[in-house]
């Protein structure tokens, strides 16, 4: 496959040396020259094209026109919205990802209709989260274009999940229970698994089902309150 | 009626007091406060400082009550990102974009943004100034 990598950062360069060692053929577009320099060290400079990839003709340059995907991971998100909008409308390429840097202009990447995003932001966020010694639910991954969410939710000693077992668990439609964490460790969720209270279990949902678990498993709590990243995302009208 | 113009520059400054002047209400943003030096002391519209990208800073210069919005930033990917907010978000009609690559201008022209390009026009200005000294291809 070829990818044609746009921003050549820490991302873009580890993106493309992970390619590369996949045996995948690869293209990094980067416009610093100090950069560049960097980039062309470590991959070979005929792996690299200098230049601003927003520009149409830089990116054929590049090779755009016969790329299987676009990876655009600069580090503005006006500029990653603009190549995927490019690579999309022009060139068709199959297959699009795009780097949202400020988790706050989300909202725009979706608006503009870019299904593919990725964000480091909300990504660490996330596992700083997973990492505070009390926390109630917390979003450890999203596959945004699948719709698919996997969440962590903490059983407090008022939950009604506290000493029970995994079957008799009535949970909203699509969401699965996968694992019980329990002192630093994990358990994969069998129907005979004993949920105590204080441990943590990862369910797996469909994207929009996160209110309707927070209602059974954190019972008292507002869901609003609870899921933090949604509070990162520019809430308008 | 309301205009929102996004970007206070020697563009945007002039255009917001052109647009005042002809009895519009308008509402200029800019993420540098200084840049609204520009606009002169007795300038009647709306000043709102922040980056145009950020929804709530669109939001304070009342783009869903306007009539008309113009992206003149000195970014084109800014520009091109703001028009289509003020399309798909708030469906206003009169989007004027305006875009320094000349490229860039026509493919989001075809997608539907009303895109202006100075540079092709500068293009056909500076080919008429040459032509108008008379000068001809082949000496003699």
């Amino acid at each position: 496959m070829f990818v044609l990598i746009v921003g050549g950062g820490k991302v873009g360069l580890n993106t493309a040396r992970q390619l590369i060692q996949l045996g995948h053929e690869i293209v990094v577009v980067e416009q610093r020259s100090t950069r560049y320099d960097v980039v062309a060290k470590v991959i070979g400079d005929e792996y690299v094209v200098f230049g601003d990839g927003t520009e149409i003709w830089v990116l054929e340059k590049a090779g755009i026109g016969r790329s299987d995907m676009v990876v655009a991971v600069t580090g503005d998100d006006e500029d990653n919205i603009i190549i995927a909008q490019i690579a999309e409308l022009k060139f068709g390429v199959p297959k699009v990802v795009a780097r949202v840097n400020n988790p706050f202009n989300q909202a725009t990447f979706d608006l503009l209709g870019i299904e593919n995003t990725v964000s480091a932001t909300t990504g660490m966020l996330n596992l700083i989260m997973h990492e505070l010694p009390t926390h109630k639910f917390v979003h450890l991954l999203s596959l945004r274009r699948e719709k698919l969410e996997l969440v962590e939710l903490e059983v407090g000693d008022n939950s009604p999940f506290a000493n029970t077992l995994v079957q008799d668990i009535d949970l909203p439609e699509g969401v699965l229970l996968v694992a019980i964490l329990r002192a630093g460790g994990a358990l994969v969720a069998r129907g005979h698994s004993e949920i105590l209270p204080g441990d943590y279990v990862i369910c797996l949902l469909p994207r929009g089902q996160e209110e309707e678990l927070i209602k059974v498993f954190l019972p008292g709590e507002e869901a609003g309150r609870v899921q933090d990243d949604s509070e990162l995302e520019t809430s308008d009208g | 009626m309301h205009v929102v113009i996004a970007g206070c520059g020697r563009v945007g400054s002039g255009l917001a007091r052109d647009i005042a002047h002809e009895g519009f209400e308008v509402a200029v943003i800019d993420e540098n406060p200084d840049a609204f030096y520009q606009l002169g002391e007795n300038f009647p519209g709306e000043m709102i400082v922040g980056p145009a990208l950020d929804w709530s800073v669109l939001r304070k210069a009342r783009l869903k009550d306007a009539a008309a919005f113009v992206a003149c930033t000195d970014g084109d990917n800014t520009n091109l990102v703001i028009a289509q907010i003020a399309q798909k978000k708030y469906g206003i009609g009169c989007v004027v974009c305006r875009v320094f690559d000349p490229l860039r201008a026509e493919l989001f022209s075809e997608a539907g943004i009303h895109t202006v390009c100075p540079t092709r026009e500068l293009r056909a200005t500076l080919f008429d100034a040459v032509r108008a000294c008379r000068v001809l291809p082949k000496a003699g």
